[in-house]
């Protein structure tokens, strides 16, 4: 039953996100964003294909909790063409398909990756979980996770990985702020606090260009990652 | 060989995608064909004794050895449920990933080459159990396992249901799950001597027309 | 005897049953039976070089409007009953063009012995050869133990249409014990396998994963190398209590099975029917 040759089996470098495809190319920077129910993560996908979508060849994996809801909702606002947007079923377990078992997730971004050849950026939403839910090292590169005012201004004080761990903070719908009460200095303060320099942004996507500060962030590291490629 | 590795192949947090699986579950809980522990208990046996029965022989065999291309040829031939196949053979290449890089060896590297697009997911599980120097009657019993397991944890997320009843009913059929992977590899023993018809075929009508249906719903928290 | 260990016992020797490896001996009271029709194509029509009536099986030549050949198997004795060893051997020669068919259904009874009776059906066509396997049901009658192998052999361009319906017990008794294998080779390849098994003491055969209730239970294959292009599932009543079929393109071959469950016989054929209208469309 034992493997007939005792040699070791060369590691392939095809598990999870290795950054050189199986070519030797440079594959597509995946950028992970995760967050709670309700705190805008598809209107951010959606603000940052529209933004982004003339400079960089550009893919999304949606991780619905109920199926294709939010891959449905970029379809109707075509932000892309249908052949750029895939939804993963997740099983009610949102969080298992972004980092226990990202198998199904892998599977679709490498789909998008061989289908849309060259592709820059692969978008990966999560599906609305809670304050816990992080991404996989082995899924994406570079994570964002977003909250909003609305569902309590001390988020960022109680913490938790995707507050104090993620490449970027995103803090949604400041519009919102002053009908409900939230301090955002007290927001910013509490951030700071649990994130030493890791960026925040506040943003409000309800105004115009209200995603260019977190697209100049992903363009900053799209730039960045191809620049690796080149040498 | 290790029991540790089978315990490894054999959980469900093996990263492998099983767990966006119901194993038609939920179409039987859309149908109310399964609403409470008991009926769960009787989708799980019957799930156990028709297709687990069938993807243990596989999985049998190809950690006996079997040629796995005529495996996957059988296993085509046991599934003439599109969607159904669709499915085994994502969950092939998913269990391929985990596989190789959990215990690589040449005959999953020769396979993944061989199916780029996937082989049914019981002849990898059957070819890791292998690398790992587990039996063909340990790779049975992974695949008998997780065939009444699959539902079972689904059925606790879609229903709500206690999970101690859950483990309850997996216990009580822990003895017909032995019994299943036993048959299994008592055929994958025979197919040496008589071909690839020894092993099992056991099927479900259900299991293909809710599985065909499932597939074709525009909403789903399962993947099948 | 544990019941695991029972049932290990009893999957065995099923399996060996079904490979062939280990028939079950015949009750010395049992029926052993070997029925066979050889239709072959005489470069004009159809004809029946070989037309052998055995034990239960009489055969009868039916008339046909055209260049094909039919043959009725009318029912001589009551069969198959327990012990009994029965087959059926079907050829269509290269470009012969066959129907076979059953005036009433098969009833499986318990015997003088509760050891099971065998009833295999072997189906050959030949290239460019056309078969038609259209029986009337098969009833499993309470305190029945039936084991049925289907084994199919196709040319890479011969034609199959068969349908298999079968009714798990009479108007209101329990079913007996009812084991089929459908087993069909193309070219030499596989290309379906599958086995039911039905009634105690088989686990879990009327849960909500296997028939949940349901009493009839078929299913159609249509093989035609002249099949268009990539055929799609088809649906046909989900979700419904009398009952639902899918049709659905098979891996290996241009081949459409269709399977469907029912509460009733005559649900079962009207979804069969149904089917293999979708089947037939272009």
């Amino acid at each position: 039953m034992h493997l007939d040759h005792p040699v070791t089996m060369p590691q392939r470098h095809t598990h999870s996100a290795e950054p050189l495809s199986a070519d030797g190319t440079r594959r597509a920077l995946r950028v992970g964003l995760g967050g709670p129910v309700g705190s805008g993560k598809t209107a951010s996908v959606a603000a940052l294909c529209r933004t982004l979508r003339e400079s960089w060849s550009i893919a999304v994996v949606t991780n619905d909790i109920y199926t294709r809801e939010d891959a449905e909702y970029l379809l109707r606002e075509a932000v892309l063409p249908p052949e750029r947007i895939t939804a993963v079923e997740t099983g009610a377990c949102p969080h298992t398909a972004i980092r226990d078992d990202i198998s199904a997730n892998l599977e679709a971004v490498e789909h998008l990756e061989e289908t849309l050849h060259p592709l820059d950026l692969v978008l990966v939403e999560s599906g609305g979980d809670n304050l816990t839910a992080t991404f996989s090292k082995g899924l994406v590169d570079v994570q964002v996770f977003v909250i909003d005012v609305s569902s309590g201004d001390d988020i960022p004080r109680k913490g938790g990985p995707g507050i104090t761990t993620a490449d970027l903070l995103l803090v949604n719908k400041t519009d919102l702020a002053p009908h409900v009460g939230a301090d955002l200095a007290t927001m910013a303060d509490d951030a700071k606090r649990q994130r030493g320099d890791l960026p925040v942004i506040f943003t409000s996507l309800t105004s115009d260009d209200g995603i260019r500060e977190v697209a100049d962030w992903v363009t900053a590291h799209l730039t960045e990652w191809h620049a690796k490629a080149a040498v | 060989m290790s029991r540790a590795a089978l315990l490894l192949l054999a959980d469900g947090r093996f990263p492998a995608g099983g767990h966006a699986h119901s194993g038609g579950v939920e179409a039987a809980i859309a149908h109310q064909a399964v609403h409470d522990t008991d009926s769960l208990e009787a989708f799980c046996r019957g799930r156990l004794h028709t297709t687990g029965l069938t993807m243990a022989g596989l999985a049998a065999a190809a950690a006996a050895g079997v040629d796995p291309l005529l495996l996957d040829d059988a296993a085509d031939a046991r599934t003439p449920a599109p969607a159904l196949r669709a499915v085994a053979r994502r969950l092939g290449r998913q269990m391929m990933r985990a596989a190789r890089a959990t215990f690589p060896s040449e005959d999953l590297e020769r396979l993944a080459a061989e199916r780029p697009q996937g082989a049914h997911q019981p002849l990898v599980l059957g070819l890791a159990a292998r690398a790992a120097g587990l039996t063909p009657l340990d790779a049975a019993h992974a695949a008998a396992y997780e065939n009444a397991g699959g539902p079972a944890t689904a059925a606790v997320r879609l229903l709500s249901l206690d999970p101690l009843d859950a483990s309850g009913l997996l216990a009580r059929l822990s003895s017909e799950t032995d019994a299943v992977a036993t048959a299994a590899a008592q055929a994958a023993d025979r197919v040496a001597a008589e071909g690839i018809d020894a092993l099992p075929s056991a099927s479900s009508p259900l299991l293909d027309i809710t599985g065909e249906q499932h597939a074709a719903w525009s909403v789903r928290l399962f993947a099948s | 005897m544990s019941p695991a260990a029972q049932l290990v016992n009893d999957r065995a020797a099923l399996a060996g049953a079904l490979s062939g490896a280990e028939e079950p001996a015949g009750h010395p009271h049992g029926v052993r039976a070997t029925a066979r029709i050889h239709a072959a194509y005489n470069g004009r029509v159809t004809t029946l070089p070989q037309l052998r009536s055995d034990g239960p099986f009489h055969l009868r030549r039916m008339r046909t409007d055209g260049s094909s050949a039919k043959v009725g198997i009318i029912g001589a004795m009551s069969a198959p009953l327990g012990g009994d060893r029965l087959t059926i051997d079907v050829t269509a020669g290269d470009r012969a063009v066959l129907e076979v068919t059953t005036a009433a259904a098969t009833l499986a009874l318990r015997g003088p012995t509760t050891a099971p009776a065998t009833y295999d059906v072997r189906l050959t066509a030949g290239e460019h050869a056309g078969l038609r396997w259209l029986p009337q049901p098969l009833i499993s009658a309470a305190g029945s133990n039936l084991r049925q192998t289907y084994t199919v052999e196709l040319a890479a361009t011969a034609r199959l249409l068969l349908r298999e319906e079968q009714l798990l017990g009479r108007t209101d008794e329990d079913p007996g014990h009812l084991v089929s294998r459908l087993l069909v080779r193309r070219a030499g390849r596989p290309l379906l396998d599958q086995q039911t098994a039905y009634g105690a003491p088989e686990p879990g055969w009327d849960g909500p994963a296997v028939l949940h209730g349901h009493r009839a239970v078929g299913q159609l294959l249509l093989v035609d190398p002249e099949m268009g292009t990539r055929r799609d599932p088809v649906l046909l009543r989900e979700g419904s209590q009398d009952g639902s079929a899918v049709l659905t393109p098979l891996a290996g071959g241009p081949a459409l099975l269709a399977t469907a469950v029912a509460p009733t016989s005559s649900a079962l054929r009207e979804l069969l029917d149904e089917a293999l209208a979708h089947a037939l469309r272009e």
